[in-house]
C-alpha cells in the first residue's frame, strides 16, 4: 500500500542538525576560530570577500566556517547577507598609485621607479609538501628594512607619459556608475558593468576564459605590466560636509595588462589595456580578470569577436558562480511532474513508432509471399 | 560582529519598490518579460529565489499563503519556502487551494479553480521561451520586439515532421493576449489550458535570469499549435489509485523492483479533499482521516 | 513656507502601509475599470490626494523620475512633501518620467509626449497618475480587454473628458504605451495599455 510522502519537514530539520554535527567533526578535536580561518587561511577569505562582493574578513571567515570551507557556498553566504545591507552611497574612486604596495612586479621592465617587490608569494617556492608545517611551525621573523619613501608610479602611467599606451578609457564627467545588483544586466553592457561582474566572477571560470585566450582563442598578446598588492585609503563625499571623508583601509590587488597595440591611418599605434581588480591578495583572479578585460574590449577595439573570450554575453552571463552553482544544483529538486509528461509523451512515440515498423514489417511479409 | 536584521517578509522597502513597479509593468503588458535586479536571496538561484521575490513584494499580514512543488505541499522545497515565509512575514500558511490568497507554485497548477481574490506565483527557472532556440538575449529581444514567432513554428513543426506530433511535454509555449510568446514555466501542457481566461491573476518570476511577468485575469492564454495538429492536453488512461479522479494530473509511483506501478493525483490538497468527501481509488487505503493537512496550519 | 518638521507625515507603518497600497493598485491594475480601496494611512500636502499622497509613497524613489503637472509643481508643499518622503527627481522633460502626477487633468499633455517605451523594452514607459472629481458618479464607459471578465463599467467624472479617446493611441503603440491610474480621494481605478472602451453612455 503506497503512503503518500508526509514528514518532509522534520526530514528537513534532521537534515540540518546533522549537517551541523558533520561540519562540527570530531569534537576532541579543537574548533576552529574565526581568527585562525581569517590569519591562517587568509586567501580563501580573500576569494570569498572579493566574489562576495563585501569587504568583511570576520563575515567572510564565519562565512567559510559555515560553509565547511565550501568557498562557492561561502560566498553564496556572504552575497545574501550583503543584499539586505542599506546602500549609502559610492566611494570615490580608490588611487592605486598612491597604495602602500607589499609586493608589486612588473614583466615589462627589468627595474621600475619604487623597485620591484617580491612581498608575500608562492613564487618560487618549490611545490614540495613541507612536514614541518605539520604542526608547531614556528617561522623565522620576517626581514625588515627602513620603509620606502620613495613614489611607485603605475607602470601604465609611466607608458602613458610617452603616448606608448592608450589613455585609460574614462566614463563621462557625471556619468554614474553602473550597479548590476542594483540594475538587471542588458546587453551589450559598458565596461563598469563589464568590470563589475567580472570582479564577482568565479575565479575558476575567469581563469579558464583567460586562459583560453593565451591558447589562441582571442589571443591578444598579453604582458603583466604589473601587478601590486597593498592598502589603498578609500574616501567618500560625504553631500552635507561638501568634501571626501575617508572610511578606512583596503587591501586591493591591481593587475594592469599591456596588450597588442592598435592604430590606423589617422591614429599612432599604441598598446591597450586589459584591467583587474581584487578584494584582498588575489593574483591569479587579476590577472585573469584582466586577460578578459581585454578580450572582451574586442568591440570597442574594432578587433573581431569570435572566441568564447570575447563574447560579452556568453561571458558575463556564465561567470557568476552563485548563479551557476544554484542552477546546476537545482536539477536535484523534484522534477518528477515534468518527468512524467516526457515520460507519457515518450512511451507515446515508442508505441507508435512500434505499430507503424509493426505494419511495415507485415506489409514487406504479403508482399514477399506475393512473390 | 554585523548581526543581520531582517525586514518584514525579507525584502527592504527599496528592493520591494522596485519590484512592485516592475510587477505593475508586467501586468499592463501581458506576457512581456519585464527586467528586474533581481536580489540575491537567502536560497539558491534555481530553487525559487524569483517567485519568492514576486511573492515577498505581494505578501501582507492578511494573506495566507500556499506553497507547492510538483503539485504538492509536502516536497521538500515548498516546506523549506512555506517555512521562510511564516518566519519572515509571520503570515498564515494553509495546504488548501481553495483557503489561500497567495499560491506560490512549482511546475504545477492546482487541479481546483482557482478564484478572483487569489494571485497564483510561479517560480521560473528560464523564462525565455526562444532561448533554446536562440540563446542570446539580444536576439530573442529583438523577436519578441517585431512579435517574430517563427523560429518556435519552426522549431514545432520539425517535430511532428520527426515524431508526428509537438514533441514538448513541458514549458509548452503559449500566446498571451494574441501577443506575446511566453514560457509558462516548466508546468506538463496537462495545466496549459487553466492559464487561460483564468480568475486569478497569475504572476511569473524568475529570479537568476531577473525577470518578472504576468498574465492578468480572464486573458486569452494560447498554446501554440498547427491546424492540422491541434493542441492536444495530455491525458491518463488510469484514475488515481487512492481518490479515484478521473481528470487529474497523476504521478507514477514505482511500488516494487518487478515493475508494478501505480498512478495517483499529484496534486495532494485535491487528492485528500477528495478523498475526504468519500471519493475512493482502486488502491486507497481506511477511510480518511489526516484532515489536519487540508487547514490552515500558520 | 512649511518646514520639514511642519511637513504633514508619511506612512505611519512605511512597511505595512505599502504593501496594502501596493496591493490595491496592483489588484485595480490587474482588474481595469474595478475601483480599488486605499487605506489612507499618511498625510498629503496642497492639491494632492490622499490616495496619490499613498501611491506616491509606495512606488516613488530615487530611481523613478517624476514630472508633476503645473497645479502640482506651482506647490511648494507639494514639492518639498514628495522630495522629503520620496526623494524622487522632479524632472522637466515628461519623455524620461517614470511617473507623471496630474492634477488639473484638463491641462494633460498630448499623451505622446510622456515615455512610450520601447519594442524592445516596452515596460520602459510612464505611468500617469490622474486625480479626477469621481469614480462612482458621472458618465459611463464600457471597458474591454485582458482583466476584464467580459465587459467592465465604469462611472466617473473624468477630466479631460475625452481621456479614453485619447488612450486610443495604446491600440496603435502596442506593445509601446501609457498606463493610467485615476485617483479620486481614496478610490483607485487603472487602465492599462491593453484596456479598450468599447461604448460611453450618458
Amino acid at each position: 500500500m503506497y503512503v503518500a510522502v508526509k514528514g518532509g519537514e522534520r526530514a528537513i530539520e534532521n537534515a540540518h542538525r546533522l549537517l551541523a554535527n558533520v561540519r562540527r567533526g570530531d569534537q576532541s578535536v579543537p574548533e576552529l576560530s574565526l581568527d585562525q580561518i581569517s590569519e591562517q587561511l587568509g586567501l580563501a577569505v580573500d576569494r570569498v570577500m572579493s566574489e562576495g562582493s563585501l569587504y568583511d574578513r570576520e563575515l567572510a571567515a564565519l562565512a567559510i566556517k559555515q560553509a565547511r570551507g565550501d568557498l562557492i557556498e561561502a560566498i553564496f553566504l556572504v552575497r545574501a547577507f550583503r543584499a539586505t545591507l542599506p546602500r549609502f552611497g559610492a566611494s570615490e574612486p580608490v588611487n592605486t598609485g598612491a597604495m602602500r604596495v607589499q609586493r608589486r612586479v612588473s614583466s615589462t621592465f627589468k627595474d621600475i621607479p619604487g623597485g620591484q617587490i617580491l612581498g608575500p608569494t608562492f613564487d618560487y617556492t618549490h611545490r614540495l609538501l613541507d612536514p614541518s608545517l605539520a604542526e608547531g611551525f614556528v617561522p623565522e621573523a620576517p626581514a625588515v628594512a627602513e620603509a620606502s619613501t620613495a613614489p611607485t608610479p603605475r607602470v601604465t602611467d609611466i607608458l602613458g607619459r610617452d603616448g606608448l599606451i592608450e589613455t585609460s578609457p574614462q566614463a563621462g564627467d557625471g556619468a554614474s556608475v553602473g550597479d548590476l545588483t542594483r540594475e538587471p544586466l542588458n546587453f551589450p553592457a559598458d565596461r563598469d558593468l563589464r568590470l563589475q561582474n567580472l570582479a564577482r566572477g568565479d575565479e575558476g571560470f575567469l581563469l579558464a576564459m583567460g586562459y583560453s585566450t593565451q591558447r589562441g582563442y582571442g589571443r591578444n598578446h598579453p604582458f603583466a605590466g604589473e601587478i601590486r598588492f597593498g592598502e589603498v585609503e578609500v574616501e567618500l563625499i560625504a553631500e552635507d560636509v561638501g568634501f571626501a571623508v575617508p572610511l578606512g583601509a583596503i587591501e586591493l590587488t591591481e593587475c594592469q595588462m599591456v596588450n597588442q597595440f592598435k592604430g590606423s591611418a589617422t591614429e599612432a599605434p599604441c598598446f591597450t589595456r586589459g584591467y583587474g581588480l581584487a578584494f584582498g591578495q588575489s593574483e591569479r583572479k587579476t590577472m585573469s580578470m584582466a586577460l578578459v578585460d581585454r578580450a572582451l574590449r574586442a568591440r570597442e577595439l574594432g578587433e573581431e569577436a569570435l572566441a568564447p573570450a570575447q563574447d560579452e554575453e556568453f561571458v558575463l552571463s556564465h561567470s557568476d558562480n552563485v548563479q551557476a552553482t544554484g542552477f546546476v544544483e537545482h536539477l536535484k529538486l523534484p522534477h518528477y511532474v515534468d518527468f512524467q509528461s516526457e515520460l507519457g509523451l515518450l512511451r507515446k512515440l515508442r508505441r507508435e513508432f512500434a505499430e507503424s515498423t509493426a505494419v511495415a514489417n507485415a506489409s514487406n511479409a504479403m508482399k514477399e509471399a506475393a512473390e | 560582529m554585523n548581526a543581520p536584521a531582517y525586514n518584514f517578509a525579507y525584502l527592504d522597502e527599496q528592493t520591494k519598490r522596485m519590484i512592485r513597479r516592475a510587477i505593475l509593468k508586467a501586468i499592463a503588458i501581458p506576457g512581456y518579460q519585464v527586467p528586474f535586479a533581481s536580489r540575491e536571496m537567502p536560497m539558491p538561484y534555481g530553487w525559487g529565489t524569483g517567485g519568492v521575490q514576486v511573492t515577498a513584494a505581494i505578501l501582507g499580514p492578511q494573506d495566507v499563503l500556499k506553497v507547492i512543488d510538483q503539485g504538492s505541499d509536502d516536497t521538500t522545497n515548498a516546506i523549506s519556502i512555506r517555512k521562510f515565509f511564516a518566519k519572515t512575514a509571520g503570515v498564515a500558511t494553509t495546504t488548501s487551494t481553495d483557503h489561500a490568497t497567495v499560491i506560490q507554485t512549482r511546475h504545477r497548477i492546482p487541479e481546483a479553480s482557482l478564484h478572483e481574490s487569489q494571485v497564483l506565483v510561479y517560480q521560473v527557472p528560464i523564462p525565455e521561451p526562444l532561448r533554446f532556440l536562440e540563446p542570446r538575449e539580444t536576439e530573442t529581444r529583438r523577436m519578441h520586439a517585431l512579435a517574430e514567432y517563427g523560429l518556435m513554428h519552426v522549431k514545432l513543426y520539425e517535430d511532428i515532421a520527426r515524431f508526428g506530433h509537438i514533441a514538448t511535454a513541458y514549458a509548452y509555449p503559449v500566446k498571451v493576449n494574441a501577443r506575446y510568446v511566453m514560457d509558462p514555466s516548466p508546468t506538463p501542457k496537462f495545466d496549459n489550458p487553466k492559464m487561460d481566461n483564468c480568475p486569478a491573476l497569475q504572476l511569473f518570476g524568475a529570479g537568476r535570469e531577473k525577470r518578472i511577468y504576468a498574465i492578468p485575469p480572464y486573458t486569452q492564454v494560447v498554446s501554440l499549435d498547427f491546424e492540422d495538429h491541434p493542441f492536444e492536453p495530455y491525458r491518463f488512461n488510469a484514475p488515481c489509485a487512492l481518490c479515484g479522479a478521473e481528470d487529474s494530473y497523476l504521478d507514477e509511483i514505482v511500488t516494487d523492483d518487478k515493475g508494478s506501478r501505480m498512478f495517483v493525483c499529484s496534486d495532494t490538497d485535491h487528492c485528500e479533499g477528495r478523498q475526504a468527501a468519500g471519493h475512493r481509488g482502486a488502491l486507497s487505503a481506511a477511510p480518511y482521516k489526516d484532515k489536519a493537512q487540508g487547514e490552515a496550519n500558520g | 513656507m512649511t518646514t520639514i518638521a511642519e511637513l504633514p507625515p508619511g506612512f505611519a507603518d512605511k512597511v505595512l502601509s505599502a504593501q496594502s497600497t501596493f496591493r490595491s493598485v496592483m489588484d485595480a491594475m490587474a482588474r481595469p475599470g474595478s475601483v480599488q480601496r486605499i487605506v489612507p494611512m499618511a498625510g498629503t500636502a496642497g492639491p494632492m490626494m490622499r490616495g496619490t499622497a499613498a501611491i506616491a509613497l509606495t512606488l516613488f524613489d530615487h530611481d523613478t523620475p517624476l514630472w508633476l503637472d503645473a497645479r502640482m509643481s506651482d506647490s511648494s508643499d507639494v514639492l518639498k512633501w514628495l522630495k522629503f518622503h520620496t526623494g524622487a527627481p522632479v524632472v522637466q522633460d515628461t519623455s524620461i518620467a517614470s511617473f507623471a502626477l496630474i492634477s488639473d487633468g484638463g491641462a494633460l499633455p498630448s499623451l505622446e509626449r510622456f515615455a512610450l517605451g520601447t519594442n524592445e523594452y516596452p515596460d520602459r514607459s510612464t505611468t500617469v497618475i490622474i486625480q479626477v472629481d469621481a469614480l462612482d458618479a458621472g458618465p459611463s464607459f464600457e471597458l474591454r480587454g485582458p482583466g476584464i471578465d467580459g465587459v467592465a463599467t465604469l462611472r466617473a467624472s473624468i477630466k479631460p473628458f475625452d481621456l479614453f479617446e485619447r488612450l486610443r493611441i495604446n491600440e496603435a503603440l502596442f506593445p509601446r504605451g501609457i498606463d493610467v491610474v485615476l485617483v479620486a480621494d481614496e478610490a483607485v481605478v487603472a487602465i492599462p495599455r491593453t484596456t479598450r472602451i468599447v461604448s460611453k453612455g450618458a
